[in-house]
């Protein structure tokens, strides 16, 4: 331990050394871990597209591109994306779109299920939120609350209403005691309607289920 | 004689020089991901491999790592398991590794972790520190683990998920929100100072009755 200073090569060499190593360990990691993380990520956007669609067995990614939105699995960081589901068949049945917005806490994450023909919303689920727990967690736990998204007028918008009150085909009820965040679901879902309705296709005009395979890849809203 | 060393080393962790009862140490993961038994317990498992390989890195290459870049040494070798453990939870349960966010990554701030390698493993043989990272590593999951359940149980009714009270039972939602950590965490300490307090009064009394006694 009281050995004379050790030369400047050695400190360098040392910490060059160790450096290496443990670049080479993450390496090694993150490249053995990547095949199953990636397959999380597609499957996880899978089964929230089947959830928020009921009856469709088959989906691709669709990108906003130039104005009209391109069957297509690569994604530029710039372009936003919505999920086209088919049935059986393979016609169209509606988009799962991603929209995301402030909640109580947290920026919340949606993917819901819309169906352009009858103009109604058909599902509902949170990917990501950050909510109380115990009170604003109800926007995805609370299943009266989910459910009330599965056949939901959204012309000209959804409106959150007292509990109990709703009467309308577009209001919902409010959960007791998260408010904010169940108005905030409602708000990201709006916001995200109205921006994209001008975007999609006239009905019957939906892009086609393609040749190529279901979206594996940069699925995150 | 060395069998006895080395389980002294474990059982010091565990509790009488418990990492987060009596040394207070690792408080930000301690409070931030204990609001359920599961996340408890992940992190703890995590924390556990972080620390017992790098105690075990280290005290391997001790004679190897010049003193004067020792600290950075040890926080590479900390940050590589630290991504490893990263990568393996993200991989393996999505779920759990959402759950706990970025305490996962922040492990390599935990001073428990860089205080047992600059206190014991780039002091001693490779055996006596794997012993006291398994120790001190232990004594830090079961502390997570007893305030994710005490928390679960007030706050949600359950354990590991599993309802425990049925229907009727409001829950404590205060407990698995932040404040509820430092109160649990407050009256555990409370526990253990008053037990220790006990403990060295009795040791007194056997003290003194010996020599009144002679």
């Amino acid at each position: 331990m009281n050995a004379p200073a050790p030369s400047s090569l050695r400190l360098v060499l040392t910490l060059a050394i160790a450096g290496l190593i443990s670049g080479i360990a993450i390496i090694g990691i993150y490249e053995s871990t990547l095949p199953t993380i990636t397959a999380n990520k597609a499957r996880e956007l899978r089964e929230a597209v089947f959830k928020v669609l009921p009856g469709v067995s088959e989906m691709q990614q669709l990108v906003y591109r130039d104005g009209k939105l391109v069957a297509t699995e690569e994604r530029r960081k710039d372009e936003q994306a919505v999920y086209g589901g088919y049935d059986r068949a393979g016609d169209f049945v509606g988009y799962a779109i991603p929209a995301a917005g402030p909640g109580f806490q947290d920026t919340i994450g949606v993917l819901y299920g819309f169906t352009p023909k009858q103009k109604r919303v058909v599902g509902m689920e949170v990917l990501e939120s950050r909510e109380t727990p115990g009170l604003g967690d109800k926007i995805y736990k609370d299943a009266d609350f989910v459910g009330s998204f599965s056949a939901l007028s959204i012309e000209p918008n959804i409106v959150v209403v007292k509990k109990g009150t709703s009467a309308r085909p577009n209001e919902i009820d409010a959960i007791t005691g998260a408010t904010i965040s169940s108005k905030a679901v409602v708000r990201i879902i709006n916001e995200a309607h109205a921006e994209w309705s001008e975007r999609l296709p006239p009905v019957g005009a939906e892009p086609p289920l393609g040749e190529t395979d279901p979206v594996t890849t940069e699925g995150s809203p | 004689m060395k069998q006895n060393d080395s389980y002294e080393e474990f059982i010091k962790g565990i509790w009488r020089d418990n990492p987060v009862f009596v040394q207070v140490l690792g408080m930000c993961p301690m409070l931030a991901v204990t609001n359920s038994a599961v996340n408890a317990i992940a992190m703890g498992l995590a924390t556990f491999f972080v620390l017992v390989g790098s105690s075990f890195l280290v005290s391997s290459f001790r004679s190897w790592i010049p003193k004067q870049v020792r600290i950075s040494c040890f926080i590479i070798i900390i940050a590589t398991f630290v991504t490893v453990a990263d990568y393996t939870l993200l991989a393996l349960v999505p779920k759990v590794h959402k759950e706990l966010g970025a305490f996962i990554p922040l492990i390599v701030a935990n001073c428990m972790i860089l205080g047992r390698q600059e206190a014991f493993s780039s002091r001693y043989p490779v055996r006596l520190a794997v012993m006291d990272a398994m120790g001190m590593a232990g004594g830090f999951l079961l502390a997570l683990f007893s305030l994710g359940a005490i928390r679960e149980i007030l706050g949600d009714g359950a354990l590991f998920g599993i309802d425990l009270f049925g229907e009727n039972f409001e829950p404590w939602i205060i407990m698995i929100l932040p404040p509820g950590g430092f109160l649990t965490l407050g009256v555990i300490l409370l526990f253990f100072n008053w037990f220790k307090l006990k403990k060295d009064e009795f040791l007194a009394d056997v003290a003194e009755a010996e020599r009144s006694g002679r």
